[in-house]
């Protein structure tokens, strides 16, 4: 948590307060380490350790080419999480996104029907429906006060009803060349393989918004509006409006994760079934609570590493399928159990 | 911090107020139209709805859900939720059916093992949320992620099967009353009973309202949320059961299939209960069952498309809600 605490100051300092009170005067080098490591969220140490073990295993995995088309499969995910997290912050939930990101798999391959001249304007469109989803989302949740976990399961229905409703129960049409490539395809690059744009798509998504959530008074009301929701009010945010944004940025996202998801998977009924969960706990894995207040984008993309490379290493222990659930299971209990603890001991 | 007062849930803003003895008689009344409108509508279409088949027919179909919906209820009212009872749901189906194998002498077997399986889910469940701080939804979902994972690597399709004995659970009646609509009524009760009219009941009421206030008047708050998962794991064993008496053999799809863990969610807040805790009646969940499954026949007397149904569906649940949002802003509780 240390860093990806909120709501930030001006600035949030490396170490955090409590722990560099705690921390004894003229202390040897070994708890200069550990303080260093503090300053890391846990995430980023844990998703090292996994990928270790695999490249343990399977030495190849950390070659360029392989290790690129881990992070392309993981690109989905993570794009998903790092709008989630806006929402969680802002002390809401979103579970509609895995309905959202079947329903862009599905819309695109009806509306395009392999056309590529259809591709220009259909990612706009697609785009401007995430935002809607996600508006209407919010309003619910803010202006009509349902909670959200009850208003994004009524959209989740909504939209798998609706979509397979006028695609007439399965999918139909397929998906442009140039539509999939974003999911599929990359740069060559010399001596590197290819670089999926999937890779680069989440590098920017995920920088945008970083600097959205950790370095812009948007960010900040976020934070304020999950950690305390009645300061901020009272402080001069207005609340119901950030935490609309959240779920917009949210909705943008699913759209984001759908075109990637589509191109990389194909046109399936299930494109996204379960992804609201797995979004939500990758999320968690990257050390926010729900409820709001805390976590990060940075974080709970490397959650959503950890989260895929956890399966890549079961994959290679020879885990049946059924059981990775299993032990996806366990790990984000254990994460979330991790995280109620450092809280509490932090105050 | 919210999450540092509040354990095991979220709060929305403004919301938890706590008014929790509020009267059902409105979902009551809510159904009564939504009855009449059926009625109506499937008269005017040349149909005929006030039938004993229909009748009973939509009463059986509240079972599976009403069962588990009466224990999410319960967890509800706490403060906490449940996401594990739909994978709950399949691993009574799946066990009760292996273990019983067809055979009637071990029905007593195999229902005292469920039970003691969903207890022991329960116990876990609450545990977790109370001693290791985790959010319910996190916890329940890891739960329901775990049962999953082994029962899905243990079992791959329908296993065993049930006496034609316990099927007289799913399938006979006193008179024009199914067995299953009595099982039904006395969980409902029972349900009623225990958080009207015993200590248990008020305190779960009062953790839900405010678990900080709770505790500092001495109520036990964690015994109290442990207890509430345990008697909620237990419905939805009930409804594994009720299945599987209906199935004869149980698969390991028979509970996310039916959706049990968002719908019970979905009808207990139709029925009046607030997600947020603290507010809630059995009785009112009773009726948001009922309210679905009248809608689900009608939409089905005129065959309506299974897609448009879901849509549906999600617009009544949000649209519920927001009404009752509504109606307390009126009363001024905000």
């Amino acid at each position: 948590m240390t860093t990806t605490a909120g709501p930030p100051g001006a600035q949030p300092p490396a170490v955090p307060e409590a722990q560099r009170t705690a921390a004894p005067q003229g202390e040897p080098a070994g708890g200069r380490v550990r303080r260093l490591l503090r300053a890391v969220p846990p995430i980023w140490l844990v998703l090292a350790a996994v990928i270790f073990l695999i490249a343990w295993r399977n030495p190849t995995f950390v070659e360029p080419a392989p290790f690129l088309a881990f992070l392309r499969r993981c690109a989905p995910l993570a794009v998903l999480a790092a709008g989630q997290v806006f929402v969680i912050i802002a002390g809401e939930f979103d579970l509609s996104v895995g309905a959202l990101v079947t329903a862009v798999v599905v819309v695109a391959a009806r509306l395009s029907d392999g056309d590529a001249a259809h591709t220009w304007w259909l990612i706009p469109l697609l785009l401007a429906a995430g935002a809607l989803v996600g508006l209407v989302n919010g309003l619910v949740t803010t202006r009509l006060r349902v909670p959200s976990f009850i208003a994004t399961l009524g959209m989740l229905l909504v939209l798998g009803g609706a979509v397979f409703l006028w695609s007439g129960g399965a999918p139909r049409g397929s998906l442009a060349d140039n539509f999939r490539q974003f999911g599929r395809f990359g740069v060559e690059l010399p001596g590197l393989g290819q670089l999926p744009y999937a890779v680069l798509i989440l590098l920017a998504v995920g920088v945008a918004l970083w600097l959205l959530l950790s370095h812009s008074r948007f960010g900040h009301q976020v934070y304020a509006a999950g950690g305390n929701p009645r300061a901020a009010a009272l402080s001069g945010v207005d609340v119901r409006r950030v935490r609309t944004a959240a779920f917009v940025i949210s909705g943008l996202s699913a759209v984001v994760a759908g075109i990637l998801l589509g191109g990389f998977t194909g046109v399936t009924a299930e494109a996204g079934a379960g992804y609201e969960f797995q979004a939500i706990a990758a999320v968690v894995l990257g050390g926010a609570v729900l409820g709001g207040g805390r976590g990060s984008v940075g974080a709970s993309v490397a959650g959503a590493l950890t989260l895929q490379s956890v399966f890549t290493l079961l994959n290679l222990l020879g885990l049946a399928k059924s059981l990775r659930d299993a032990v996806q299971g366990l790990i984000i209990i254990g994460a979330a159990a991790y995280a109620a603890h450092r809280l509490r001991r932090s105050g | 911090m919210i999450a540092d007062t509040m354990p095991g849930r979220l709060r929305p803003l403004g919301l938890g107020r706590d008014s929790g003895t509020a009267s059902s008689a409105p979902v009551w009344l809510v159904f009564g139209g939504v009855f009449a409108v059926a009625w109506l509508l499937v008269e005017l279409n040349g149909g005929q709805f006030m039938t004993v088949d229909n009748l009973q027919n939509m009463a059986v179909r509240s079972v599976a859900l009403g069962l588990v919906a009466v224990g999410q209820t319960i967890v509800l009212i706490g403060g906490s939720l449940d996401l594990s009872v739909a994978y709950l749901v399949s691993v009574t189906a799946v066990g009760a059916s292996f273990v019983m194998q067809g055979d009637p002498d071990r029905m007593v077997l195999g229902v005292v093992v469920t039970l003691a399986i969903g207890a022991l889910i329960g116990l876990v469940n609450g545990l977790v949320i109370t001693g290791l701080r985790v959010n319910a939804f996190i916890a329940t979902l890891g739960t329901s992620l775990v049962m999953s994972g082994v029962l899905n690597a243990l079992f791959t399709n329908f296993t065993g099967s049930v006496p034609r004995q316990f099927q007289a659970l799913g399938y006979n009646a006193l008179g024009p009353v199914p067995v299953a609509v009595i099982l039904l009524l006395a969980v409902v009760a029972l349900a009623w009973y225990v958080l009207r009219h015993t200590r248990f009941g008020y305190h779960l009421y009062a953790v839900g309202g405010n678990a900080e206030v709770a505790r500092l008047s001495g109520v036990r708050t964690d015994r109290t949320v442990v207890l509430a998962h345990v008697l909620c794991s237990l419905t939805a064993v009930l409804t594994g059961l009720f299945l599987v008496s209906r199935l004869r053999s149980g698969a390991p799809w028979v509970g996310p299939d039916g959706g049990y863990d968002l719908e019970s969610i979905a009808a207990a807040v139709v029925g009046g209960t607030a997600l947020a805790g603290g507010r809630g009646a059995v009785a009112g969940t009773l009726a948001g069952v009922l309210i679905l499954a009248v809608i689900d026949q009608v939409f089905n007397e005129f065959e309506v498309n299974a897609f448009l149904k879901t849509l549906i569906r999600g617009v009544i649940i949000v649209g519920a809600v927001a009404l009752y949002a509504l109606r307390r802003r009126d009363e001024g509780s905000f």
